[in-house]
């Protein structure tokens, strides 16, 4: 048997939120059997038929519902499915950030999605390359509006800036001009299909870029990129911010994520595996859809009875899929965590509880000294503080209120 | 683009997630703005109000008598009849009373067309880039959270009453400080009691737990100043009735974020900067009345607060994020524009029409040109309002507006 806590800290990080039977059966496996599993690819997801956009007026209510729609498959995909892949695909959509406000076709969306989930797991060279033509992602960064004529530096930029190099990271003004050159003439459509390269609209002229000159199709452009000394080093330093800490990771760390950098799932099992990744216990702010999923799953709650609750908490949260707030993504760590996100997580909590019968029921069967204990399990905490114990202690009588307060905690809030 | 809500941009990442926010965020309670007390009279304050979704400067203050006005709006504009006139030129929009009443008393200041070069109209990058100061390119730090940084960094003199730290307070070594202020209902059973018990300090904790803590103590604190100043507050059931719609969070009603701001100054606080904000303009489709009901809450608490703050030295600004297009649309609505009015009023503010006036006919692209860059108006509210210089705050702008 391994210790349950340290395969809980692995599968808190992985994985939308582990069941306490998922832990139960990570202790009896082990960590490298645990990893595996975890780690195996994905299941292929079968995305909603949510319909084609369909512009003007009439248009705007089938919109607004084909993206809840979406909205609500991938939340109760992250729900039902207990795998590293959902959070990774999270983890991707944060990072090269695109919203349907702007983009206004879920089904475009759902298209980006599949692609993060087809290359999300393997290296970024094939990745970069599909992002590159992916018509949400030019819409959403004004790719069609740059043209020979006039050049639009918006994908350029963020490209290098946001989903590649990190800022400043060895590009200059001249690099973010020469790659809007190159990724002139792509068009996309918000009625679907395939971006397009219009050749009259495209710049073919030789430009310098990262230092060599010469003729560069966007996928030479995405290659140069991605083997930039500065990429690994900058997707390691992304990854460790949403499943190590929100402290940057030293140096040592980084080269280790660094040499398995072939691969973004081989990158997390040696983030996972780090000696430095023990240390980060306790120090991760969990982001809203974390703890949301995490809390319906542990609770056990039904995604369809609790779709209001859950969708209309992660609105009040500031995190709702497929909207991130711009091109930069979410937040991280302590800008959570603020005195109205505490009332929002004690408000949430107490709505699950109520959609939670079967857990209230397993809290109010323990013997009422063994409660904190039973919560702890099934929230997957290590343990309580005194300060929370004392508090819990208090609420024992109410199994529901034990609940809302386990969710609502600082152990809890903070993994 | 669909709807935008202050909630939905405040937690923008872009700056905030990049600044000090992610450092270690500031949640204040009330009560420590209002013990927070400078050894040193205390020079002027500003409060900067931020009006979301880009509001329509045309319908906001009124070019009545150009002929352009109405042409380009047919069931859009106001007749000469229907505005609040400030002169030949120039009127309000008829929401606007008591603004109008404070122009009238020479206390209203009214910057015509400010703006930026090489306007953007997604929202986003606009906010982005009136809260940065910065045109050229995506800054991580906001304007008055660099002036924070030179100004020692304490995060009670930068202050919203929103839920997140807006981007505009997001200095490189240091953050204002969030208050919320709207209603803290807790669920059935979570007592004060509770609250104060989980905010206790636990040794050994993480950093990132201890914030978490504190959180519980300062919702506390916060409730029971929102409990002190609003006693009316209507006392909401438990949390399960709360609807699943409810888009808890979101920054409470100006007047409420102008009735704490009231209570801090007038107990003395030494915050310089409050940020309150108010949205909901982004009115693409049936503009005219919501805009009217929009800028009437708007209207009401802003001119008493201008009142109840004349013996003091505050300073009141209004900014949005762009104006609106000069033709309106097919939807009696407008679509994003550019240049538009900032509003002055308060202390050392002298009243009247400042900045040249917008032509409605020499367009760019069909959207007015900027007459007055921005940071004018920032340089003059570093310099004149905090006290401090405005150049290295604003990447060596030299620029100031004139009151003359």
């Amino acid at each position: 048997m391994t210790d349950r806590s340290t395969v809980s800290h692995l599968l808190r990080r992985l994985t939308f939120g582990p069941t306490a039977a998922e832990v139960d059966a990570a202790a009896r496996a082990g960590v490298p059997a645990t990893l595996d599993k975890v780690l195996a690819p994905a299941g292929r997801a079968t995305p909603p038929e949510v319909g084609a956009f369909r512009p003007g007026k009439e248009g705007r209510d089938d919109a607004r519902r084909q993206a809840t729609a979406a909205l609500e498959w991938w939340v109760g995909r992250m729900i039902t499915e207990a795998g590293a892949a959902e959070k990774l695909t999270f983890f991707w959509h944060g990072h090269w950030a695109t919203s349907v406000r702007k983009v206004r076709s879920a089904a475009l969306m759902l298209d980006q999605q599949a692609t993060l989930r087809r290359y999300g797991a393997g290296g970024t060279g094939p990745l970069v390359r599909a992002m590159l033509r992916d018509p949400a992602l030019i819409i959403w960064l004004d790719g069609q509006r740059n043209t020979r004529r006039a050049p639009n530096e918006n994908l350029a930029r963020e490209l290098m800036e946001l989903f590649t190099l990190g800022v400043g990271a060895g590009y200059t003004e001249a690099d973010v001009k020469a790659g809007a050159r190159v990724l002139t003439g792509w068009r996309a459509e918000r009625t679907g299909g395939p971006a397009t390269l219009v050749a009259r609209r495209h710049d073919p002229s030789p430009v310098t870029l990262l230092g060599r000159t010469g003729t560069f199709d966007t996928d030479a452009y995405a290659d140069l990129l991605v083997a930039h000394p500065a990429h690994l080093p900058f997707l390691a330093g992304r990854l460790w911010a949403r499943y190590g800490a929100d402290t940057a990771p030293d140096a040592a760390t980084t080269a280790r994520l660094v040499a398995r950098g072939a691969s973004t799932v081989a990158m997390l099992r040696a983030l996972v595996s780090d000696p430095s990744f023990v240390d980060t216990r306790g120090r991760l702010v969990k982001q809203p859809v974390e703890w949301m999923v995490g809390a319906v799953r542990q609770l056990g709650v039904d995604p369809k009875r609790g779709r209001a609750r859950i969708l209309g908490g992660l609105r009040a949260l500031g995190q709702v899929p497929f909207r991130p707030p711009s091109v930069g993504g979410w937040p991280a760590g302590t800008a959570w965590l603020t005195t109205s996100s505490t009332r929002d997580r004690l408000a949430s909590g107490r709505a699950l509880a109520a959609l939670a019968p079967e857990a209230v029921d397993g809290l109010a069967g323990a013997a009422r000294t063994d409660r904190l204990d039973a919560l702890a399990r099934l929230l997957v905490v290590d343990g309580w503080t005194a300060r929370t114990r004392a508090v819990l202690a208090g609420a024992a009588d109410d199994p529901r209120l034990l609940l809302t307060l386990g969710l609502a905690s600082p152990e809890y809030a903070v993994h | 683009m669909d709807t935008i809500t202050r909630r939905r941009f405040l937690t923008a990442s872009g700056v905030v997630a990049a600044g000090a926010l992610a450092a270690g965020a500031t949640t204040y309670g009330l009560r420590d703005i209002l013990g927070f007390h400078d050894e040193e009279p205390a020079g002027r304050t500003l409060v900067l109000v931020t009006l979301y979704g880009g509001n329509d400067g045309l319908n906001t203050v009124i070019p009545y008598a150009d002929p352009a006005y109405a042409e380009n709006r047919p069931s859009l504009a106001y007749g000469p009849d229907e505005v609040l006139t400030l002169d030949g030129d120039l009127a309000l929009n008829p929401a606007l009373k008591g603004l109008h009443k404070l122009y009238g008393a020479g206390r209203l200041a009214i910057v015509q067309s400010v703006g930026y070069p090489r306007p953007d109209r997604s929202h986003f990058r606009s906010m982005d880039i009136w809260q940065t100061a910065s045109p050229e390119r995506p800054d991580t730090t906001g304007w008055l959270g660099r002036w924070l940084d030179t100004a020692g960094g304490d995060p009670r003199l930068a202050v919203s009453f929103e839920p997140a730290l807006p981007p505009l307070l997001a200095g490189a070594t240091s953050a204002g400080a969030t208050v919320p202020g709207g209603t803290l209902n807790l669920p059935a059973g979570v007592t004060s009691g509770i609250l104060t018990g989980l905010g206790t300090p636990s040794a050994g904790e993480s950093p990132q737990r201890a914030r978490a803590a504190a959180c519980f103590a300062d919702l506390v604190r916060v409730r029971d100043l929102v409990a002190e100043t609003a006693p009316e507050e209507d006392e909401e059931a438990g949390g399960d009735e709360q609807p699943a719609t409810a888009t808890g969070g979101q920054a409470p009603a100006l007047d409420r974020q102008l009735a704490l701001v009231t209570r801090c100054i007038e107990a003395g606080a030494a915050t310089r900067v409050y940020s309150v904000s108010l949205g909901g303009f982004d009115l693409h489709a049936d503009e005219k009345g919501a805009q009217e009901a929009i800028l009437a809450s708007l209207d009401a608490p802003l001119s008493a607060f201008v009142e109840r703050m004349a013996d003091r030295e505050v300073v009141v600004v209004v900014y949005s994020e762009f104006g609106r297009r000069v033709r309106a649309n097919a939807s009696d609505g407008t679509d994003h524009g550019t240049a538009s009015s900032v509003l002055m009023l308060g202390a050392g503010i002298p009243g009247g029409r400042y900045g040249e006036a917008p032509s409605l006919t020499d367009l760019d692209d069909g959207d007015l040109r900027h007459t007055t860059d921005f940071r004018d108006v920032y340089a003059t509210l570093l310099a004149d309002v905090l006290g401090a210089d405005p150049e290295p705050i604003l990447g060596g702008w030299t620029g100031r507006l004139t009151f003359s």
